[in-house]
């Protein structure tokens, strides 16, 4: 526990390798296949978005407790141009990018907790966590 | 990762191994596209069985190559979408619409060899000709 694996993500293999120790993390947590894959592809989205728009950043993986209740947390970080219009790149099929548009809101859609701190020309964080259901 | 891709007949396999970079998944589609025009195929099969994962990028390159290849006269059919795959893409509002998916290879040359029938009709004159 407290233990975080930091991937940096540079270059499309990296999105592979963090969507890959997402899924392995989850398996450790005790997460069903589905869920694992739940969460390796929200991972895949927001690691995607980092190299989009950002060319590079970092990905942090790590293992969570609330109460009796484990979870996934990811942390994606860029120190890219940030998002001016959070409220439209949270909307499902909006893109700046020729892209699907599932980016934000698909790993919304996948994750339990999703928070996105963003300032323009800064850089973009966003954190989001998945909780195992209770058994 | 290349993706190999054998003939088959009328038809082209693409067998997806492992995990695939967005350059890898862009790559196939290439290939793919130019094999159909090379080797005058009537149908395409991606088999997907070893994806472990189908985000955004995968759908809509997957998406992309069904449609380029119908653009080129060739049907393309999905096959082996895992059930965790089919989940985190419904969960994710991701559709292949559009696109023929069915269970396995052997299903997908089925399908291929019905559509490919089915397209020889629709290009016959629809009177009835001299030769019956």
């Amino acid at each position: 526990m407290g233990d975080e694996l930091r991937l940096p993500i540079a270059a499309d293999v990296d999105v592979v390798e963090a969507r890959q120790q997402g899924r392995a993390l989850a398996a450790v947590a005790g997460f069903s296949s589905g869920e694992q894959t739940v969460i390796a592809a929200a991972i895949s989205e927001i690691a995607r978005n980092i190299l989009m728009y950002a060319k590079k950043g970092e990905i942090i993986l790590s293992l969570v407790q609330n109460g009796d209740r484990q979870g996934v947390s990811v942390v994606a970080i860029d120190q890219g141009p940030g998002i001016t219009d959070i409220e439209r790149a949270m909307q499902y099929g909006y893109s700046t990018s020729h892209g699907v548009g599932a980016g934000l809101p698909g790993a919304k859609r996948l994750m339990d907790d999703f928070d996105l701190q963003s300032t323009p020309g800064q850089g973009t964080t966003v954190t989001m966590t998945k909780w195992r259901r209770a058994i | 990762m290349e993706v190999p891709i054998l003939r088959q007949g009328q038809y082209l396999i693409a067998s997806i191994q492992s995990a695939l970079t967005d350059a890898d998944l862009s790559h196939l589609r290439e290939a793919l596209i130019a094999q159909v025009g090379r080797s005058r195929c009537r149908g395409v099969i991606v088999d997907v069985t070893a994806l472990d994962v189908m985000d955004s990028f995968a759908v809509r390159t997957l998406r992309d190559i069904a449609h380029m290849a119908r653009l080129r006269g060739a049907e393309t059919v999905i096959v082996g979408i895992q059930p965790d795959v089919a989940f985190a893409m419904v969960q994710l509002g991701l559709t292949l619409k559009g696109v023929a998916t069915v269970l396995d290879l052997e299903e997908g040359l089925a399908f291929l060899n019905r559509r490919t029938e089915e397209r020889t009709f629709e290009t016959k004159p629809k009177k009835p000709s001299g030769r019956g």
